[in-house]
């Protein structure tokens, strides 16, 4: 019979049925990072349990590491806790930690990758919700809970219940400009923010065909943002490309199998989906958000809602919670909107090929006077590959503050923190209310270029306009 | 290991309106620098429901009238971003034992049900209506009843929906799956020589 992706991998990964109906699943890669792993490490201690598969456990600090500070103790004494937590539970428990010391730590969602961790036909488990990213290589990853942490430490298993399958097929070209965030966030605003829920995205059609790893990452990273609990790619010749020579890559004849047996994991001809959806990729402009949900968004050319205009008493309100936050007036184009901050990283927006792309126009240009510009690369080998290329010397002398790796403004749970009402220009996932640091700050999500030009003209910008852009 | 089965939960509602309601709104990111649950209660939907300096804004876990809710009713999506079990642990440190509402994120639903929190699904009239009767009483009891799949109040009843897993798992005293997962240990070792990538 024929297969979808998602099926086999749950199949390879079944233990048993529990009681309740749901299936006991094995997770073969268990990320683990300090926000949210020190409760379940005090659960498993209360059990007096040892962590099952030390060496499936994979570690690293992320979200509370500050970016102008490499030098312990940090001037948080509340992030130094977590980080000192996370390092003695690793020493304790025999996991691999990619500490700063290491020159490997970053974002948990790029190191993975990186590290050749994150392979096809793999079940995946991080306590972040954004662990739908690792779908890129067609493993199915789930972000969890610090309870269900504490399950996949004591047991490498965990209860779930079968998901639906939605194939999202995307065909054509993408007009200079336009690039894969520009695509999940059209697929959101298409979709909807709990569109996907009970669902696994697969995404698919000539587009993810020719899209490189990094695009696929942040396509899936955001796949949760439209209520997909994983999303994924299936594995092909690129993935094959990128994982070759990585540390945890099999090598030799281990990976001449694993590349036969990874290629039997994609989804079969014919299999069955429970939804399909097909959109034209020359339909796609650059898409920016407008309101608090990553379903909020519009193309740059267009205007903000109405609530005048809503089609239902729901969306009417959302409008109108949306705009009393963002203090936005409906009608007015989205174009144009002033900005304060800029944003460059994260888990969806903050790998090489992010910088490369913004370096390449950046060169000679200047962020406006009075915008905070702050990049911060995903990782510390992408920071490293950014001073090889000189992107960290482009970027800073364009007025961008060039920063250590983490999570950082993303949710600001270091000391990268939107001030009062300012708007920020984000390549980051979430605009919800708060998201970055403070109670009024306001988000828009972007692509890293438009980001770029958000941060020269201080305005929203149209890519197209500000830079001479060129087809992908 | 022994669990409560979770067959009722009974005591006063309140309601937070609105759809697509986030976790970064229920619990903020700037709270979860801690290395224990203990104490996120007093932060639930903190940046809503103070100012800056501290002091209230409107909210209904302001109104001294709701203390004590047990309860929690909301509209669409709620629970919806991060995977952070902070948020469903907020809401109980805060009093809550289930949550009513129109539907759920994925993930906080499977968090909520983990922590033996029921959260039930009614339509938006029904809420609505248990809303409007504990506007009116707020001393009102309200009873949720899992096993039936119904909430009853003040001589009204209405019906609920929920995951049947779910349902199964908090009526029979099996939510948090951690003794049954242990048990399959011997499976796991089994399926674990099936797949090459976990070769130690």
């Amino acid at each position: 019979m024929a297969k979808s992706l998602i099926q086999k991998v749950w199949d390879a990964h079944t233990v048993r049925q529990l009681a309740n109906g749901q299936t006991q699943l094995l997770i073969g890669t268990h990320l683990i990072h300090e926000v949210t792993s020190p409760q379940a490490f005090g659960m498993l201690r209360d059990l007096k349990l040892p962590v099952a598969m030390p060496h499936r456990t994979f570690a690293t600090v992320d979200h509370i590491v500050p970016t102008d500070q490499f030098a312990e103790p940090y001037s948080d004494p509340l992030a130094q806790a977590m980080m000192d937590a996370l390092r003695k539970n690793c020493a304790e428990f025999g996991i691999t930690f990619f500490d700063r010391q290491s020159g490997k730590q970053g974002v948990v969602h790029i190191v993975g990758p990186e590290q050749g961790i994150t392979q096809p036909g793999t079940t995946i488990a991080c306590g972040d919700s954004h662990t739908s990213t690792h779908g890129a290589f067609g493993a199915v990853a789930f972000g969890i809970g610090t309870t269900q942490i504490r399950d996949v430490l004591a047991t490498q298993t965990m209860a779930l219940g079968e998901l639906k399958v939605r194939r999202i097929e995307v065909n054509g070209k993408l007009h200079p400009g336009v690039y894969a965030k520009d695509v999940i966030l059209h697929i959101i605003r298409t979709l909807g923010v709990n569109g996907g829920t009970g669902f696994a995205y697969e995404y698919a059609g000539d587009l993810f065909d020719r899209m490189s790893m990094e695009e696929r990452m942040t396509v899936c990273n955001m796949s949760i943002e439209g209520g997909a609990r994983v999303g994924y790619v299936n594995p092909d010749e690129t993935t094959f490309a990128y994982l070759q020579g990585r540390p945890y890559s099999p090598k030799g004849a281990d990976w001449d199998a694993a590349v036969k047996r990874w290629k039997s994991f994609a989804s079969d001809a014919g299999c069955h989906y429970d939804d399909v959806v097909k959109i034209d990729a020359a339909t796609i402009e650059p898409t920016v958000t407008w309101g608090i949900n990553p379903g909020q968004g519009l193309s740059v050319s267009e205007f903000i809602p109405d609530p005048a205009k809503a089609t239902s008493v729901d969306e009417k309100s959302s409008i109108e919670e949306a705009l009393a936050y963002m203090k936005f007036k409906p009608g007015a184009p989205i174009k144009g909107t002033k900005i304060d901050v800029a944003f460059l990283g994260s888990c969806t927006n903050g790998r090489l090929s992010d910088f490369q792309e913004v370096a390449k126009y950046m060169k000679g240009r200047k962020v406006a006077k009075g915008i905070k510009a702050i990049a911060v690369p995903g990782s510390q080998i992408v920071a490293l590959q950014c001073a090889k290329l000189g992107i960290d010397k482009v970027l800073s002398e364009a007025g961008f503050e060039w920063r250590e790796a983490g999570c950082s403004m993303c949710l600001a749970m270091n000391s990268d923190k939107l001030v009062g009402d300012q708007v920020s220009a984000s390549s980051s996932n979430r605009n919800f209310k708060g998201r970055q640091g403070s109670p009024t700050g306001r988000t828009i999500l972007m692509s890293p270029l438009m980001v770029a030009a958000a941060a020269i003209t201080g305005t929203v910008s149209d890519v197209r306009e500000v830079f001479a852009v060129s087809a992908n | 290991m022994a669990l409560a089965k979770i067959t009722q939960v009974s005591g006063r509602a309140v309601c937070v309106s609105g759809n697509d309601i986030d976790t970064d709104r229920i619990i903020p990111a700037r709270f979860m620098k801690c290395v224990s649950f203990d104490g996120l209660g007093e932060f639930l939907f903190y940046d809503v429901r103070k100012n800056e300096d501290g002091s209230n804004k409107p909210h209904p876990l302001n109104e001294s009238r709701f203390n004590g809710a047990t309860i929690l009713l909301s509209g669409a999506n709620f629970g919806c971003g991060s995977s952070r079990e902070h948020a469903p642990q907020a809401i109980q440190k805060y009093g809550f034992r289930a949550v009513i509402a129109e539907n759920y994120a994925e993930i906080f639903f499977g968090n909520s049900t983990t922590l033996g929190m029921p959260c039930l699904c009614a339509s938006r009239e029904d809420i609505a209506k248990i809303a409007a009767a504990v506007q009116a009483n707020p001393q009102l009891e309200v009873v949720l009843d899992v096993v039936a799949q119904e909430v009853r109040f003040g001589g009204q009843t209405i019906k609920t929906t929920q995951r049947e897993s779910a349902r199964d798992a908090l009526i029979n005293g099996r939510w948090d799956s951690i003794g049954e997962l242990i048990d399959g240990k011997d499976a796991v070792a089994k399926l674990a020589k099936t797949l090459p990538y976990l070769a130690a």
